[in-house]
């Protein structure tokens, strides 16, 4: 059984998941866990757009950003000042956040990161580089649009049902939407030259070098590409939920999870993990009553870690 | 306060305020307290652990726990709760201290958040979020910090012999600045004996140390159980200063904070935490007396602001802190 899991802990990982789902459909019924787990894909979908870009950052920089759920953040504001207070709709306001907070991304890679690379820093002074970052972001946040709790404006009162499964319309956009761009994630890091080299990267930065790769080039792509995925997801859940100052860091611990769990760098796993998750911990909810989910995930987290911290879709190199 | 038409004024008569410098020197006192079990970790083991604010919730939540539900006396219950955090960090480092760095930090991290979650929705035994402050039967109240109270109300009684009106706060300034010192003189210390040397040798080169026969895990549980000690002593000053127990009190911030405390005093520099405490508290709580024609709400975001910038400057510029040994220890790797 051990050298199963070793050899295909993600197979072992499904099937688990699997068992307790069925399991879940006996106890619970067939339509409370298909419920359940829409629901759990739209969480999902969140949290695989900001685990993307976390994990490539981190695999290839080796930088644990704390500051990526205040990238979020930033996006759903953003959008928020296009679609709320200029009154363009939603599609630009996602377009023109995405933009922003690819921007906010490459700034912060010239100003801070690449710098500090050169001076040869340590992971713990960028580690906590990334919290003043967080830091300033969100004070940024908080001097512009106070503390009060905002919304996009979405539908938040129509919904669609199909199979005798009830989404709101906000929901179905945020799932339809999140779903397509991370296939389109998918087939870009898996199949364009792009993607090819910045998992090279990720597996060795000098090696890559040496491979010829214009390393400097594609750690700025993947900022670019990192922050506009960070964007996408903030107006995401802003749609889903509301805005509020602390929200990116509501949001980073379930992102660091997905990121963990997918194994550190490998972009792939990060978004089957983040979608698994946001399934998991809405599954949670027909076992526990539903405040106790967040609680859940996190534990979900420590346990993998402790267990197989290189992740389910890793290789051995965390210990 | 008013100054009129001018947009930005400095009043310094707050500076010479007695209450105001009690208010910063009681948060700085707790803060210094939190962030002595930082340096031990990170600037002495090189275990970088992000649960401090959760060794303080354990701490704070045990003792008012087990006063009100348990009906012990606050005495008992403060040895207690002390044991009961020391036990937790075991708990968590056991499995956890044979990560890799990053890691161990991501998992104490979390591990915070799972204390302060479970703080807000384990209702029955936290009061959830409406915090832990008392117990009413009848007309009788119990609150945790009853027993502290009557021995804070005796110093005072002996203050007001030779001080007419005697500032509130004193006698918990005084309690936490002694337990500074304590913790300063007695973590100084045992940096000197043979177990402080392995535990720098234990940052410097995990390997090596435990190719000398060192069992390495033991030391950085060790590391990792006083840094909750001192996590749970100051979850209970903050919570008598506050005078109530509640989740939003135990936010990753605190220890984030913290962080911004221990690279303002130095790495590897115990007396560096006491310096960075004050410091870094007189800037936040100095910034009320630039009276700036913001709101409060804007003055709130500055003062994150400038912790960030603070952080943010001192790890481009100087990494080793203000007053650490750039020989002893740089954030390089």
């Amino acid at each position: 059984m051990k050298d199963f899991f070793d050899a295909r802990p993600a197979l072992v990982a499904f099937g688990v998941l699997g068992l307790i789902a069925l399991a879940l459909v006996v106890a619970e019924g067939l339509h409370d866990v298909a419920q359940a787990s829409l629901n759990g894909l739209t969480l999902g979908t969140i949290y695989a757009l900001g685990a993307v870009g976390l994990t490539l950052v981190y695999g290839i920089l080796r930088l644990v950003n704390f500051a990526h759920g205040d990238f979020l953040a930033f996006g759903a504001y953003i959008a928020y000042l296009v679609n709320v207070t200029w009154g363009l709709p939603l599609a630009a306001a996602i377009v023109v956040a995405m933009a922003a907070t690819a921007l906010l991304g490459l700034a912060s890679e010239r100003l801070m990161w690449g710098p500090m690379r050169e001076k040869g820093a340590g992971w713990l002074q960028l580690l906590l580089m990334t919290i003043g970052l967080a830091f300033v972001i969100r004070s940024a946040i908080q001097w512009f649009w106070g503390n009060e709790i905002r919304t996009l404006d979405v539908n938040v009162t129509d919904s669609v049902e199909f199979l005798g499964l009830r989404i709101g319309q906000t929901e179905l956009m945020v799932v339809v939407v999140g779903i397509a761009v991370l296939v389109g994630v998918g087939l870009v890091v898996r199949f364009s030259l792009l993607g090819k080299r910045m998992r090279a990267l990720s597996d060795s930065l000098a090696l890559a070098e040496t491979a010829g790769i214009d390393t400097k080039r594609v750690i700025l792509y993947t900022w670019l590409f990192a922050g506009a995925l960070a964007g996408l997801a903030g107006v995401l859940s802003g749609a889903l939920t509301n805005l509020r100052p602390e929200l990116g860091f509501e949001l980073l611990l379930p992102i660091f999870a997905a990121v963990i769990l997918g194994g550190i760098g490998n972009p792939f796993g990060a978004l089957s993990a983040g979608l698994v998750l946001g399934v998991v911990i809405e599954l949670s909810t027909l076992v526990v009553e539903p405040r106790w989910k967040l609680t859940f995930g996190f534990l979900a987290l420590i346990i993998a870690l402790v267990i197989r911290p290189q992740g389910i879709f890793g290789q051995a190199r965390a210990a | 306060m008013s100054v009129g038409a001018l947009p930005l004024a400095v009043t310094f008569e707050a500076f010479t305020d007695i209450g105001f410098w009690s208010g910063v020197l009681v948060v700085a006192g707790i803060y210094a307290v939190v962030t002595l079990g930082l340096q031990l970790n990170v600037g002495f083991t090189g275990i970088v652990n992000f649960g401090q604010a959760g060794f303080m919730a354990v701490g704070g939540y045990s003792m008012a726990i087990l006063v009100l539900e348990a009906g012990l006396s606050f005495w008992l219950a403060l040895p207690i709760a002390v044991l009961v955090t020391m036990g937790f960090g075991l708990l968590i480092g056991l499995p956890s201290l044979r990560l890799r760095g990053d890691y161990f930090a991501i998992v104490t991290l979390a591990m915070a958040e799972v204390v302060r979650l479970v703080a807000q929705n384990a209702r029955d035994l936290t009061g959830g979020n409406k915090g832990l402050y008392c117990e009413f039967e009848g007309v009788n109240q119990t609150c945790f910090d009853d027993a502290w109270r009557s021995v804070s109300d005796s110093m005072l009684g002996f203050f007001e012999s030779f001080w007419s009106d005697p500032e509130p706060l004193l006698p918990l300034l005084i309690v936490i600045w002694v337990t500074v010192v304590l913790g300063v003189v007695a973590l100084t210390y045992l940096q000197g004996t043979p177990w402080g040397r392995v535990l720098r040798a234990v940052r410097e080169d995990e390997d090596a140390t435990r190719a000398l026969g060192k069992n390495t895990l033991l030391y950085k549980l060790q590391s990792l159980m006083i840094s909750a000690l001192l996590g749970a002593l100051a979850g209970f000053f903050l919570a008598l200063f506050l005078a109530t127990i509640h989740p939003d009190d135990y936010e990753p911030i605190v220890t984030f904070f913290a962080f911004g405390v221990l690279i303002l005093g130095g790495l590897a520099n115990y007396k560096g935490v006491v310096v960075g405490a004050i410091l870094l508290w007189t800037l936040l709580e100095g910034t009320r007396f630039v009276e700036l024609p913001i709101s409060e709400e804007k003055t709130a975001a500055l003062r994150f602001a400038i912790v960030g910038a603070v952080l943010i400057g001192l790890m481009a510029f100087r990494p080793q802190g203000l007053f650490g040994k750039r020989e002893e220890m740089v954030l390089g790797d």
